[in-house]
């Protein structure tokens, strides 16, 4: 009984839904059918279906006849006739404004056309009909004369265009193929720049490699305050290291000694640490025959020559570029990518290593913590769980604070540095002292839960309002539209690329684990292996996506075809825009055909 | 007799969604022994075993191995432990796509360097040895296929010879012929049988089948619901103990 009643209620609750989304969406059958709108449909269809892709080129043929428009006194002068055989119009030699009379044409070529025009003295043309040949070249039209009067002769003329050769390009169709290729261009940088960034991140996107992640307080906050310090550090080193503006980093020569010796160097002090130890991990626990503080000092030492050799890598490829451009002629363009390449890893070295000391730093304080609660009494584990606590929330609510100050722009410290440090120096206390001291926190899930919800966050957000900010930032052009769908791609991936993570038989890592490989290890031997497939089928897909997404994406500023096809849209010239969308179609069911053979091959 | 390799004493586990899988548990198991544990799906037979070298954490108890213990070890010395403890599953766990040969090398990866092991690189030595491994478990011309190629028998031999990797002083079987048919069957036990004994490697076994117990077992364990209920000789489960194990409906065959 309940049950009906209640069915009866869902019917109605859904009648009144639909209602309402007709009134809202102003549903309307009488512009449908009203003839005016249908005329508009029909123009626009048959625009649509002559896409302006190729042409001829015409030949065109112009006879010419006077005619006196009123009827002069005395009659009009006669006209000498054309040469038998020589197309001819024929027309009465004058006639009132207004009035009706028939004009014929001999000896035209055969099945052409083209306007029947009426030339006043001013020299405009006005159309009167349209010129149809028929297969002997005659035609004979019935027009009405426009209502312009002139003592002297006015002309009617006769135009016929016939296409001549074979057909070729329009400049329309040229512009087309060169933004399609723009556009295809466009989705494979952003779907490669997705996908570098995409792979690392989705492994803390996968809760089944995150679960297990945890730590004890103490090594969370030393890490807390590790990570900011770890960046500064990187920063600092990348910073003092980088040559540039000095007159040795512009030789060529210079760079090559660099990308040549360093790393020569490098390979001969890690031998130097590893040898021993390679030796006696056989036999069971690591013995380093070196003494401690003489690995550190070369451990140093190879960073910086890292770090040297990457900016000379980078340096050569920016002064190879540069010089070999004007010499490459019709291939500059690999010049200027080798000099962009280097100038994008001259850029990024410093991140990286800002990430990298904080990675490494970040890694040091969560095995300091681990040992100190392994070694400290409870007591004073507690006490240093404090004063630590209290530490990182100060550090984390100074570090939001900074954000905050930036994006509204205030200046006054109090309110953004010191009393922000102040409460989170308490609160961090109060978590230091509500947890027991040796208690494994859920680390790995909490980076997996902010991982999810940022990559959801960015994803909900579409490349079409990205690429808004992007266009500001980088100008209006596909470089904007390459890094918003870049942007989508890497959150889209990583949440797609986790999910894989997650459905991965759980089988092999136990196994690997078993063995007494650390977590890496399992990583590179039980993980990987399993989700290469489903990895490279995602990205072919994400490639296919992102050539859809980049056709549009010029419509907001993002360059590629959308941009053209926007503007022929905007200027109603369909006939243009006709071919635009055609190259769309064209090139996104290729994609689509192309991308599922491909992933076929991958598994 | 000899000294135990393996003590665990009031090992229990319960799981978060409050289910009791072991209670109470104690018992040794000396160094060369070739122990089967038995009992019904659901018994604890698994959660016992990945206990022992904590793929399971254990809810309280303690467990030692080797002297170790192994409930209270940090990272390093749990890998340290675990290194030296094989392990074969009922499904295998080889990595599918990988070639055999990585597969048998990945035992290895609780001693090689890590830095190298991260990009598939291993010592001439340890591909010798994993050549010979295969080699024992009569497999040397598989070592460039990909796993999945093999047949299931093929793919625990595969098991078997990724756990010898390790130099293990005790191997963990969990269920290694459940997926198996009968004659196949007899061909793991046999090679567990023979690491047994001519290696003296110590094996714990979970098995479905009592005359397979019968047939390789040295000693005995039956788990219900968690509990001990039998320690000792196979010969010693008589019929009472046999109802006492798998349920009055159960009927013995065999």
């Amino acid at each position: 009984m309940f049950r009906r009643i209640g069915l009866v209620l869902a019917i109605l609750v859904a009648i009144v839904i639909y209602a309402y989304g007709f009134e809202v969406t102003q549903v309307n059958l009488e512009e449908l059918g009203s003839p005016t709108r249908q005329q508009s449909l029909a123009r626009i269809l048959r625009a649509l279906a002559r896409p302006d892709f190729l042409e001829y080129e015409q030949e065109e043929f112009v006879v010419e006849r006077p005619i006196y428009v009123p009827c002069p006194e005395g009659g009009a002068p006669a006209i000498t006739p054309p040469a038998a055989g020589a197309p001819s119009l024929d027309a009465p030699p004058c006639a009132d404004p207004e009035s009706t009379i028939i004009v014929s044409g001999h000896n035209f070529a055969p099945n052409t056309g083209g306007p029947l025009n009426f030339i006043p003295p001013s020299g405009v043309s006005l159309q009167l009909a349209r010129i149809e040949t028929d297969g002997g070249g005659n035609f004979v039209l019935s027009v009405e004369l426009r209502d312009r009067t002139a003592e002297e002769a006015q002309y009617l003329r006769a135009v016929t265009r016939r296409n001549v050769g074979w057909p070729h390009l329009s400049t329309n169709g040229a512009e087309t193929i060169a933004k399609i290729l723009e556009t295809v261009f466009m989705a494979l940088l952003a779907t490669t720049i997705g996908t570098a960034l995409a792979i690392p991140l989705s492994f803390f996107a996968a809760r089944n490699l995150m679960r297990t992640v945890t730590s004890p307080l103490t090594s969370v906050a030393l890490s807390v305050v590790a990570v900011p310090i770890g960046a500064w550090l990187g920063l600092l080193v990348a910073r003092s290291l980088s040559l540039s503006g000095y007159q040795l980093s512009d030789s060529i020569a210079f760079n090559i000694g660099g990308v040549l010796l360093l790393p020569l160097l490098i390979w001969g002090l890690l031998l130097w640490i590893m040898a021993p130890t390679r030796a006696s991990a056989t036999t069971g626990g690591a013995q380093p025959s070196r003494a401690p503080a003489a690995v550190a000092v070369v451990a140093l030492v190879i960073i910086g020559a890292a770090i040297l050799a990457g900016y000379a890598l980078a340096d050569l490829l920016l002064l190879l570029g540069q010089s070999l451009e004007p010499y490459l002629a019709d291939f500059a363009f690999l010049g200027g990518f080798l000099a962009n390449i280097g100038g994008i890893l001259h850029l990024l070295i410093a991140p990286i290593c800002a990430l990298i000391g904080a990675g490494v730093l970040m890694s040091y304080a969560g095995q300091l913590g681990q040992t100190l609660v392994e070694r400290v009494e409870p007591g004073t584990g507690k006490v240093i769980n404090l004063v630590l606590g209290a530490l990182a929330g100060a550090t984390l609510a100074a570090l939001i604070g900074a954000v905050l100050a930036w994006f509204y722009e205030l200046r006054d410290p109090a309110l953004t540095l010191y009393w922000p440090a102040l409460t989170g120096a308490l609160a961090g206390a109060f978590v230091a002292f509500r947890t027991p001291y040796n208690a494994s926190l859920p680390v790995g899930l909490t980076i997996y839960t902010v991982a999810r919800t940022v990559f959801n966050a960015l994803r909900s957000i579409e490349a079409l309002i990205m690429v808004i900010v992007f266009a500001v930032w980088v100008g209006i052009g596909p470089f904007a539209g390459v890094l918003a769908l870049g942007l989508h791609t890497v959150a889209a991936l990583a949440k797609l690329y986790s999910e894989q993570v997650e459905s991965i038989a759980s089988g092999p890592m136990e196994a690997i684990l078993a063995t007494g490989a650390n977590r890496l290890q399992m990583i590179v031997y039980a993980v990987i292996p399993q989700i290469v497939p489903p990895y490279i089928s995602f990205t072919m897909y994400r490639w296919d996506i992102n050539v859809r997404m980049s056709t549009i994406i010029g419509f907001a500023g993002g360059g590629g075809i959308g941009f053209l096809l926007q503007q022929n849209i905007n200027l109603l010239n369909y006939r243009a825009a006709s071919a635009q969308i055609l190259a769309i179609a064209i090139v996104v069911s290729l994609m689509d055909y192309l991308s599922s053979a491909m992933r076929q091959r991958a598994i | 007799m000899p000294e135990p390799i393996l003590q665990i004493q009031n090992l229990t586990k319960v799981y978060d969604n409050g289910v009791r899988a072991l209670q109470e548990v104690t018992f040794a198991v000396p160094k060369g022994e070739f122990t089967a544990i038995i009992g019904l799906s659901g018994s604890g037979k698994s959660t016992l075993l990945r206990c022992i070298n904590r793929l399971i954490e254990p809810t309280a108890g303690t467990i030692l191995f080797n002297a170790v213990n192994v409930t209270t070890a940090n990272d390093a010395e749990l890998r340290h432990v675990r290194r030296r403890i094989g392990m074969v599953f009922q499904h295998f766990n080889l990595v599918h796509r990988s070639p055999v040969l990585t597969n048998v090398l990945a035992g290895r990866l609780g001693y090689v360097n890590p830095a190298w092991s991260l990009i598939n690189r291993f010592s001439a030595k340890d591909v010798d040895k994993a050549m010979q491994q295969l080699d024992r478990v009569g497999l040397a011309d598989k070592a460039q296929n990909r796993a999945d190629a093999l047949s299931g028998g093929q793919q625990q031999r595969v098991g078997i010879a990724r756990a010898l990797m390790q130099d293990p002083v005790m191997i963990l079987a969990d269920e290694p012929v459940a997926s198996l048919d009968p004659v196949l069957a007899h061909g793991i036990m046999q090679y567990l049988e023979q690491i047994n004994q001519e290696d003296g490697v110590t094996v714990l076994c979970s098995l479905h089948f009592l005359d397979l117990v019968h047939r390789y077992a040295d000693r005995v364990l039956a788990l219900n619901g968690g509990k001990l209920m039998f320690d000792g000789p196979p010969e010693a489960i008589d019929d009472a103990k046999f109802k006492e194990i798998y349920g009055k409906e159960a009927e013995r065959v065999g």
